[in-house]
């Protein structure tokens, strides 16, 4: 995927900085326009609570990791600089992985491998060479916080459609009623089900994110004509 | 700037700097942590066995003391591959998917624990049930009532399995199909088969998962594997 790389700028006005943030989540969207970042969208958008645990995730390693990057913009060798920005995201991934393991086991246990997937996140390594590379370090946090955000919101939207029309659920509570039979435990249908409604489990399986990005792709473009890309 | 980026010494001095403080923070790192999320694992094994028992209230702040209440440590046994007690170690202490996965253990040497339980009087047995789904590992707990016979509880839960196919296992419409079974009739094993041709009600049978073909099966494989060990014992 082609990024276009900002020119380095020197942001003295708020306003610019401001654009960082708002910038990502519409105009720019990391999701939608750049179409980076797509694998964990498939992944980990089956419930409401996985999105938002790994948006914090891919927060807190985009984060600090553009600010690191940011500082070491003057010093890192050009050559080696692909590697550096590896070496960065890895150390921080694991770092994240190891603290949910030893404070949030539960969520940690549901994301599994995926948290260790953030490493090839493209839209990490996109924003760091793209921006952190050319910036200073406080616009390069907001880049990421814009970026973050962008990101989260692609996959809430996601989610919660997912959840609701794959699962029943929604953040983990049966809003469409209970669609589990078991006479031992007393359990039989109720609300929608018990009127022939079912889970469509295609949404629950990854293709469907797919489809459900590409809708969110169209809305924003129909919305928006300029975001349409000239041939 | 006086020094020349791109000249080799500056690029080999700035990669061993970087992994010298990067090594040593992931260590320091993973080293701090380290008790925290072990003991986040005995207590999640805590709360699997107590799960199989059909306790409730479970959560990882009650599920030391439930367990101190309704497992009694010192009847836990572990058993060789033909039934035999193995002395000299602690049930809890044995990591039974690390020897699943061992490839240089026989299977024939792998020890398998006895949880040992009371509740209201009456003595239940926890049977650890490890083995492979479709994607990665798969691991469970059947308890097994006080005529050593008659399955009193069963949890299955998973590693990677596919969300709403064979993921589906750790869910209680699964695992409750397996309290009706027997794993022995007069002290010979029964396997418990799982079928995909919805004929579950029927005796030794439970039905497969919808999409989840592999994983059912390995469900299956792993219990079939793991009970007959146990009837050994139980039947001595």
């Amino acid at each position: 995927m082609s990024e276009k790389i900002k020119a380095p700028k020197e942001p003295l006005f708020s306003k610019k900085n401001k654009r960082l943030v708002t910038e990502p989540l519409d105009d720019n969207n990391p999701v939608t326009l750049q179409v980076l970042g797509i694998c964990s969208a498939l992944a980990i958008t089956v419930s409401i609570e996985q999105a938002l645990i790994m948006t914090g995730a891919v927060f807190f390693v985009l984060g600090l990791g553009n600010v690191i990057i940011s500082l070491l913009r003057n010093a890192i060798p050009s050559r080696v600089r692909i590697i550096v920005q590896l070496v960065v995201v890895a150390a921080l991934v694991i770092i994240v992985n190891e603290v949910l393991k030893a404070y949030l086991p539960d969520p940690a246990e549901k994301l599994s491998v995926f948290v260790g997937l953030i490493i090839t996140n493209c839209i990490i390594m996109g924003r760091f060479e793209a921006f952190a590379m050319a910036n200073k370090p406080w616009p390069s946090f907001l880049d990421a916080v814009g970026n973050t955000l962008g990101y989260g919101m692609v996959l809430v939207i996601v989610s919660v459609i997912r959840e609701i029309f794959g699962s029943g659920k929604f953040f983990g509570y049966p809003i469409l009623g209970n669609n589990i039979v078991d006479p031992e435990a007393g359990l039989e249908l109720t609300g929608l089900y018990s009127i022939g409604y079912m889970n469509n489990n295609f949404i629950i399986l990854a293709p469907f994110a797919l489809f459900a990005v590409a809708l969110i792709i169209w809305v924003q473009r129909a919305r928006n004509k300029s975001l349409i890309e000239e041939h | 700037m006086a020094i020349d980026k791109d000249k080799n010494g500056y690029t080999f001095l700035f990669s061993i700097l970087m992994v010298i403080v990067v090594g040593s923070g992931l260590a320091a790192a993973s080293y701090g942590l380290k008790p925290l999320q072990d003991k986040n694992l005995r207590v999640k094994k805590k709360m699997d066995i107590l799960g199989a028992l059909k306790i409730e209230g479970v959560d990882r702040k009650t599920a030391e003391d439930l367990y101190a209440q309704y497992i009694i440590e010192d009847e836990c046994i572990v058993l060789d591959a033909d039934g035999n007690i193995r002395d000299g170690i602690v049930a809890f202490d044995v990591d039974i998917k690390t020897q699943f996965r061992n490839k240089k253990l026989d299977p024939a040497d792998r020890d398998f624990p006895l949880y040992v339980a009371s509740i209201d009087g009456s003595t239940k047995y926890v049977i650890p049930v490890v083995g492979s789904g479709l994607w990665g590992p798969i691991w469970g707990y059947v308890a097994v009532d006080e005529d050593k016979s008659s399955i009193y509880g069963a949890t299955f839960d998973h590693k990677t399995e596919t969300p709403g196919l064979g993921a589906e296992i750790k869910q209680p419409f699964f695992y409750n199909q397996y309290l009706k079974e027997v794993i022995s009739v007069d002290g010979e094993y029964k396997k418990i088969k799982v079928v995909k041709d919805g004929s579950g009600a029927d005796d030794f049978k439970v039905d497969g998962i919808t999409g989840g073909t592999i994983t059912s099966k390995g469900v299956e494989e792993m219990v079939d594997r793991t009970i007959q060990v146990y009837v050994k014992y139980f039947n001595k």
